[in-house]
């Protein structure tokens, strides 16, 4: 098994290779929180213009469900922390069945983000502002909140998959071996990751589903 | 030491000499060179664009293309040269040449992401060349809503293949941040780092921050095309000017993507030629950082007759005034390097002093423009085509063409013909101004931009402009054969043939694979030149001077 | 002529338009002092750069120089007095700029409507013409401009003079010419295949001249004026039913005293009741309800009025802006139910919103 504390060739030790890579992320996620940034402008712009349909919207929303995936992200981003944390004490079994229930949650999310927009379906709310619900509510701005939803909730959606897939590599490596002390700042970055899919929930939840 | 002994290891060109070693190559210095490869040809490709609208504009109404294929033109012009040439250009191929190397370190942070760059941008590069052969967009780089939405022509592929390579983009630039951070050489602290890595390192803090936004504005250009989303869709409540809104968050830093290492290379050329510490390296650096984050506050100047309010206008009018004192402060630092040089008179300098001259004119003409009720007059003409192409070739390109023949002989080991640098670089200039500089007088007298067919009395300037355009073109073609001969048959240079104390210069000419054979010695600061470099005195009496 | 304008040399030399406009003095005048100094900057930098080069010749590869750097004071001084230049610049444009976007009150209406790729120009006698716009010389002019699918920029460079047309909304420009004469019209925003021919003109008749052309029998709708042609309209599209003429509160607000007045929103926010307005609350009602009344009036006039109606409803709610009228009939009384009752269609109709014409031929005019 290759010596986990060997550097990369072109790192001076272990300490440059771990700092590069934690900067690395963070450098990544202010990119990814720059675009989720747009999006909440473009959202803002509209709201001022077309309060009530937003607002209309909100009402409409599938609260609960929202509600507990809000919950169970949270819930997910302590485990994944905490599985951090375990491997950083060189509890390999703790950090695999937190991480693997980490990803069970984040599978949740996706299932439920599912059933929501099936429910969004069966009302006759499609993006673009296509669907019977809108032949029936004729209010301006209600198409664009419904397709900002769309496209935010799917954005992030997207961000939770390759969130998933990323933690799923964690796993892997957690499971083999390679991601343990000394180079547990591997896993590390995922959670980083992982943790800002959250965050960046935590702002979604109150603009489209709290009134 | 100047000349270094016999190198123990072969040089980065040497090492491996398969295909595969260069494809699959993690160095730094290989992958600067794939992208140079690429950004050359399409460098040519958007030329050959230009050429086109250029001998179609010969004459007022149809000469050689119809309204629609012009169109395309314009707009396949416009991508290729933004995306494909002028923003990789100097940071994808010099950067990554040179930014490990000024910091004494032997490779980026990470190397494996950077060839994974190259080949994103690769993939972004073969999407537009798709879109080119499905006849492309026709809406202008620019993509306004509700045009976009609705135009028959390419526009999915195109807006497709530009989100493909704004991620190449963005892993460049936290390469870029992440090495300046982690990597320097032991005892090299910020301010005694290369001017020139200070504007990879600002470049790419925009590059980081912008481009998602591009991204997301070319996301919803997809899907209200593709899908009919209608989010600018006035019909259903949408708005078009949000889109300009949101599209000009990127592209305003965007030119400042293009333009800070520019300035980069002309803050390394000032000193070498002169033989001089710049006039003020806190101002380069300060200016540096200033113009990355000022720049991202400006972008209402482009959107002044669209229809936002007078006190938004009047803000971004302010902004943008502010932001043009930075590249003021750089124009006075770099004259001021001068004084009381040891100045040599040779091609980098030459296209560093053009870029003098046509970067302050363009810069001014942008300070003319971000005049608001001038630009009432001036906005969508050819005033603003003139403007930004006085920038981005007056000024990016020419600094393009200093940094490679600057950095020819370190990169190549081999030094180009004097003899026809001087006078390529004359025809280079005389050609960019012949084009652009009617286009000026153009823009006064009313005739738009992204115009097919113009009014008669316009012909005279463009035919002006045409002529001086096949300058330039033949200007770049010679370059390109010279260099080319150069790089093949030109003969041997030595480590540091311009006796630079530039950080590059103190390694064999090509580098070896890890940049350097000893550990680098950077006592003897990047811009000290009341000291002489070890071994220096004795070589220069060596080779036959006093 | 303006009397007062550049000299025709510097205006030669800088290929300037004609000054057609008030405008046009003031700019063009700013115009040569940006350019002059830029022109002067770039070459006296570029000229210090070349003296420095012939002075301090490099004499040998090896020669050493000082270490220099530029002291603070003198570095302050470069900066600030730069800004200085330019922000009094910014101070002059930005008046300038108020001064274009701002119309004056007492101004001759004309509606303009942009689409691909022609510009119809509805007058306040009720005519309209195609592509060429005719306005009096020495008269403020104030055009309220829309467009029907893509954005398109109304550009008369005689006049310095240049406004987007965005659709969903409608915006406004002006100006002022003391210049009898015909100036080309420009569209200056990409809109499609023939953007590029996509022109007018703008004929200004001096004093005589406009009143002949006043007198013309121009093919249009006719010699009634705008007003009386908004009024018919309103009967025809039911605005009775809801909105009074004569002060009384009904459904809807009264348009008596309606122009130009202030008006409370429900949510707080106050505006004026100008031609965006007025223009915006027919084509989306829900968007700005007045305080205090029900958000009852349906969205469908967005797809039944056509444009010349609208402009002619706006122009009458004008002529009610000093005086109410008496209504002849008594107020119909009128059921406020949903909207979804109307039996009109509701909402975005299904597929493409935008008419796309086909490429290479401007679209017909529809009505």
């Amino acid at each position: 098994m290759r010596d986990l504390a060997l550097p990369a060739g072109h790192f001076e030790d272990l300490a440059q290779q771990r700092h590069a890579a934690k900067l690395g992320i963070g450098v990544f996620l202010a990119s990814e929180a720059l675009l989720f940034a747009g999006l909440f402008a473009l959202f803002a712009a509209y709201q001022t213009e077309y309060p009530d349909a937003f607002h209309e919207g909100v009402l409409h929303n599938t609260k609960v469900l929202g509600s507990v995936n809000t919950g169970i992200l949270l819930l997910s981003s302590t485990l994944v922390a905490l599985s951090v944390h375990a491997a950083r004490l060189a509890r390999r079994r703790n950090a695999a069945v937190l991480l693997a229930l980490t990803i069970a949650l984040g599978l949740t999310f996706l299932t439920i983000k599912l059933v929501e927009y099936g429910t969004h379906f069966r009302e006759g709310i499609f993006p673009g502002g296509a669907g019977s619900f809108f032949t029936d509510h004729a209010d301006a701005g209600l198409p664009l909140f419904w397709t900002l939803y769309y496209v935010v909730t799917g954005l992030h959606a997207v961000h939770v998959t390759v969130g998933l897939t990323v933690l799923g590599f964690m796993l892997a490596g957690v499971l083999r071996g390679s991601i343990a002390p000394p180079v547990t700042y591997k896993l590390e970055i995922g959670a980083l990751y992982w943790h800002l899919v959250d965050v960046i929930w935590i702002f979604v939840w109150p603009l489209f589903y709290l009134a | 030491m100047t000349t270094a002994p016999i190198a123990m290891e072969p040089s980065f060109v040497r090492s491996e000499r398969t295909v595969a070693s260069w494809l699959l190559t993690t160095d730094h210095k290989r992958i600067a060179v794939l992208y140079f490869v690429s950004v050359t040809f399409f460098l040519f490709l958007g030329g050959l664009f230009a050429m086109l609208i250029r001998i179609e504009h010969f004459a007022p109404g149809p000469t050689i293309v119809d309204a629609m294929t012009y169109n395309r033109l314009f707009t396949m012009h416009g991508v290729t040269m933004v995306w494909l040439f002028m923003i990789p250009s100097i940071p994808a191929v010099f950067g990554n040449f040179l930014l490990p190397i000024m910091l004494g370190a032997k490779d980026v942070a990470f190397p494996r992401l950077n060839l994974l760059s190259f080949y994103i941008y690769l993939l972004g590069a073969i999407v537009v060349m798709a879109a080119l052969f499905m006849g492309s967009a026709d809406t202008g780089w620019t993509f306004y809503q509700p045009y976009s939405a609705h135009s028959p022509s390419a526009v999915l592929p195109t807006v497709l293949g530009i989100f493909i390579l704004g991620w190449s983009t963005i892993l460049t630039g936290i390469n870029f941040i992440v090495t300046m951070h982690t990597m320097r050489a032991a005892g090299l602290g910020w301010m005694r780092v290369p001017l020139f890595a200070w504007t990879m390192y600002g470049v790419s803090i925009i590059q980081v921050l912008a481009t998602p936004v591009l991204g997301l504005s070319l996301s919803v250009v997809f899907l209200d095309r593709a899908f009919d989303w209608g989010l600018f869709d006035p019909s259903r409540g949408g708005d078009p000017v949000l889109y300009q809104h949101l599209f000009w968050f990127y592209s305003h830093p965007a030119v400042y993507i293009m333009i800070l290492p520019a300035m980069g290379v002309i803050s390394e050329v000032i000193p070498t030629f002169s033989r001089k510490n710049p006039a003020s390296y806190k101002a380069i650096v300060y200016s540096t950082i200033g113009i990355a984050f000022v720049g991202f506050l400006t972008w209402g100047h482009h959107m002044f007759v669209s229809g936002m309010s007078i006190f938004d206008a009047g803000a971004f009018g302010i902004l943008s005034m502010m932001v043009a004192i930075f590249s003021a402060i750089k124009t006075y630092t770099w004259v001021g390097t001068l004084y009381r040089g040891a100045i040599l008179v040779s091609t980098p300098l030459v296209y560093a002093f053009e870029f003098l001259f046509l970067f302050v004119f363009g810069g001014m003409t942008g300070v003319a423009v971000a005049t608001m009720s001038l630009d009432v007059h001036w906005t969508d003409t050819y005033f603003v085509v003139a403007h930004f192409h006085f920038i981005m070739v007056g000024g990016t390109l020419t600094a393009f063409l200093a940094a490679l023949h600057y950095w020819f002989p370190k990169v190549t080991g081999r030094m180009y013909s004097e003899k026809w640098g001087l006078p390529a670089a004359t025809l280079v200039f005389l050609g960019f101004f012949g084009t652009f500089f009617p286009q000026f007088l153009l823009g006064n007298a009313g005739m738009p931009r992204r115009y097919y067919q113009y009014p008669a009395q316009y012909q005279v300037l463009n035919v002006v402009s045409t002529v001086g355009a096949f300058a330039l073109a033949l200007g770049m073609i010679i370059t390109f054969i010279y260099l080319t001969e150069a790089l093949v048959r030109g003969p041997r240079a030595g480590n540091n043939p311009w006796g630079s104390r530039g950080f590059e210069w103190r390694t064999t000419s090509p580098p070896p694979t890890h940049n350097f054979t000893a550990e680098p010695d950077f006592k003897i600061g990047a811009y000290d030149y009341t000291v002489a470099l070890p071994g220096e005195l004795e070589e220069h009496r060596e080779a036959g001077h006093a | 002529m303006t009397v007062s304008g550049l000299p025709s040399i510097v205006r030669d030399v800088l290929d300037l338009p004609p000054e057609a406009s008030t405008f046009a003095y003031k700019i063009d005048t700013l115009h040569f002092a940006i350019i002059a100094t830029t022109m002067v900057g770039s070459t006296s930098i570029f000229l210090v750069a070349v003296y420095f080069t012939l002075r301090y010749r490099r004499r040998s590869n090896v020669q050493l120089t000082e270490h220099i750097v530029t002291g603070l004071p003198l570095e302050l001084l470069f900066i600030f007095g730069t800004l200085g230049l330019f922000l009094v610049w910014w101070a002059i444009g930005y008046h300038q700029y108020v001064d274009l976007e701002v119309p004056p009150k007492d101004a001759l209406l004309v509606y303009v409507q942009a689409k691909q790729w022609m510009w119809k120009f509805t007058y306040p006698d009720g005519r309209s013409t195609n592509d060429v716009l005719v306005v009096p010389a020495g008269k403020n002019v104030r055009l309220v401009m829309g467009s029907r699918d893509v954005i398109h920029s109304f550009f008369v460079p005689a006049f310095r003079v240049k406004q987007d047309v965005v659709p969903g909304r409608y915006v406004t420009t002006w100006f002022h010419s003391d210049s009898p004469g015909t100036y080309p019209i420009l569209c200056a925003e990409l809109c499609g295949v023939d953007h590029s021919v996509m022109r007018g003109s703008v004929v200004v008749l001096g004093g005589e001249d406009y009143d002949a052309w006043l007198g013309q029998n121009v093919v249009g709708t006719g010699s009634t004026p705008l007003a009386g042609i908004g009024r018919e309209a309103a009967v025809k599209h039911a605005c009775v039913a809801c909105h009074t003429w004569n002060g009384q509160r009904h459904i809807g607000p009264t348009w008596s005293h309606l122009y130009d007045s202030k008006v409370s929103l429900e949510g707080g926010k106050t505006v004026i009741a100008d031609e965006e307005y007025l223009t915006r609350s027919m084509m989306e009602p829900g968007a700005d309800i007045v305080a205090t009344f029900p958000n009852v009036m349906p969205a469908s006039y967005r797809y039944t009025l056509s444009q010349p109606d609208v402009a002619a409803i706006v122009e009458f709610i004008r002529s009610l802006e000093n005086a109410p009228e008496t209504q002849d009939a008594p107020l119909p009384a009128v059921e406020v139910r949903e909207v979804a009752d109307a039996g009109l269609p509701l909402g975005p109709p299904p597929g493409p919103h935008l008419p796309v014409p086909p490429a290479g031929r401007p679209d017909q005019e529809q009505q």
